[in-house]
């Protein structure tokens, strides 16, 4: 798959602000492309990733960001795709670009939300499996991820302690974050002393929902040189796959996995076949990759992924978390941003998030959560009702900053 | 106290069979002999994507595949009876289905007398009530003794 470069980056800081989704939307693209060097003018296509907790300018956000910005007559998209949304958003924009329909785009996701519990839409609505697993069963979002934690228990051996030990070293990058909304260190006694809330996960444990706004200038490479940017981060591989029938785990927000007694499993399971494509499409593997960015809405799932993206082989995820190699400063650290329990998720902002944290790791600009010499890099997230995410990211290095010539 | 009269009525219907020894009412693709549930919210095999899809009783039995519970109560619209007891929910491996299904612990068992592996049965319970009903959903409950825990070797 041919490459696309990303030419900036932008965030606004994590929170619970209860001000317009707009306005982090609108001050992360003014600042990916204040990055890039690019003026709004010359962007020839807007991607934006849908909140549907905002009204209808969430529906529209590739339009109300373009708006507040300022039209310009670019065309424009909006994308959702639950917690994947930003990654479809930047798939759309790839697409626009590959295609020569345009040389530079603007994906923008934020987001606005509520406290507590995310929930369904309202109404009564009993062919809508989203609404049925909470009214027949109460499974709530940690109950499903309660339910990987348990089996990892039983399967693998893992503890609380592991999962707790996951908390503490996403906190200990976080501290190091300006954007994350959490920038606080926590120990594995601070998680044990919060309450459970879906056992064995306590709420320390358990992503919040937050306020954020992430944005991503991307543009052709041929573009990026036009720029002066001889050796861009680019984008190599991007992946939204979906599950292959049968799919024989349970996750959001069904009530039954697939039957595998008419069909048999396959291969690759969805999460495993989420990474799988954007190794293929770069033509890399996990044993070349220097720094992830995994989807740890609780502690213990981003465990779970280290094995999906082939960091260690299925059921050494605990061994490669106490080894410290997972941590800044160990063989392939993974959430140097401190992650969701860093950040809480802004959904359709973060899957953009992790491409930003990404980006300012393979140019060096990281500070003191930077990953040395790191040159591949990796994300990886699930949105619910079968969207894979993931996106590699590569650099060939050498250069000095952003390899501007 | 509650009636001796009052109706005790699915809370969504179509979900699982009234009876004494309840079960779960699935569907069963006519290309493939795979199963789903519910029975219309099932995802089609591919290479027959336009087989029928034939409403049959899924196992009542099934093994614990794993489980937790809800600390806090649910947002709606799960309907909370006060005062809260925490919802314990399992992931229930079928043998002849090839699956796993979720739902509700039965009342009076916890996370702690719980393991992975565990034999339950399908049984029927009040989710909420009204003056008049009693709703009901699909409820694990374990059968007999606790087994020792083997881990399992499939992840489903």
């Amino acid at each position: 798959m041919d490459e696309v470069a990303i030419l900036g980056v932008g965030m606004h800081p994590w929170g619970k602000w209860g001000r317009n989704f707009t306005e982090y939307g609108v001050h992360a693209a003014r600042e990916a492309l204040a990055d890039a060097a690019v003026d709004w003018r010359d962007v020839g296509f807007v991607s934006g990733a849908i909140t549907v907790r905002c009204g209808y300018p969430g529906y529209v956000s590739g339009s109300t960001f373009a708006r507040a910005l300022g039209f310009t007559g670019a065309q424009v998209a909006s994308s959702y795709a639950a917690c994947a949304s930003g990654v479809t958003a930047l798939s759309v924009a790839r697409g626009q670009i590959l295609s020569g329909a345009c040389d530079v785009a603007l994906v923008v996701g934020a987001d606005t939300t509520p406290k507590g519990f995310l929930a369904p839409a309202e109404g009564d609505r009993p062919d809508d499996t989203d609404w049925l697993r909470f009214h027949m069963v109460g499974a709530t979002n940690p109950v499903y991820f309660a339910l990987h934690a348990r089996r990892r228990m039983a399967l693998h051996g893992a503890t609380p302690e592991d999962f707790a030990m996951v908390k503490a070293k996403n906190s200990r990058h976080g501290v190091h974050n300006p954007n994350a909304r959490y920038p606080k260190e926590y120990g594995i006694q601070d998680v044990a002393n919060s309450p459970v809330v879906s056992d064995p996960l306590r709420l320390l444990e358990i992503c919040a929902t937050s306020d954020g706004g992430a944005a991503l200038v991307v543009s052709s490479m041929d573009y990026a040189r036009s720029m002066g940017v001889m050796d861009p981060v680019r984008v190599a591989g991007l992946s939204t796959v979906t599950p292959t029938y049968p799919d024989t785990v349970i996750d959001l927000p069904y009530l039954a996995t697939d039957s595998a007694a008419g069909a048999d499993a396959p291969e690759l399971g969805f999460k495993e076949s989420i990474g799988a494509r954007a190794y293929e499409e770069a033509g890399l593997g996990p044993a070349d990759v220097d720094v992830a960015e995994v989807y740890d809405l609780s502690s213990a799932l981003e465990l779970d992924w280290y094995e999906h993206l082939g960091l260690c082989e299925v059921g050494g995820a605990e061994s490669l978390l106490r080894s410290g190699a997972t941590s800044i400063g160990g063989r392939i650290p993974v959430n140097p941003s401190g992650g969701l329990g860093a950040f809480g998720e802004a959904v359709p902002a973060q899957a953009i998030a992790q491409v930003c944290e990404l980006t300012w790791q393979l140019r060096g600009q990281a500070g003191g959560r930077q990953v040395e010499g790191a040159r591949v890099g990796v994300t990886a997230n699930q949105g619910l009702f079968g969207h894979g995410s993931s996106v590699l990211v590569r650099r060939c290095g050498d250069g000095g900053s952003h390899g501007t010539a | 106290m509650t009636g001796t009269t009052r109706q005790r009525v699915p809370a969504v219907e179509g979900f699982f069979t009234l009876d004494d020894e309840p079960h779960l009412i699935g569907g069963r693709l006519a290309g493939s002999g795979g199963y789903c549930f519910p029975l219309h919210l099932g995802g089609s095999d591919p290479r027959n994507p336009a087989a029928g899809v034939e409403e049959v009783e899924l196992s009542r039995t099934g093994r614990i595949w794993s489980f937790t519970n809800s600390a806090y109560p649910p947002p709606p619209p799960f309907i909370i009876t006060e005062p809260y007891v925490p919802v314990v929910v399992a992931a229930v491996e079928l043998e002849l289905e090839q699956m796993v299904v979720l739902g509700q612990v039965a009342p009076g068992w916890a996370v702690d007398d719980l393991e992975v592996g565990m034999e339950v049965e399908l049984v029927t319970g009040v989710l909420y009530e009204d003056d008049e009903r009693e709703y009901l959903t699909w409820q694990w409950r374990p059968l007999g003794e606790r087994p020792v825990p083997d881990g399992g070797d499939s992840d489903g």
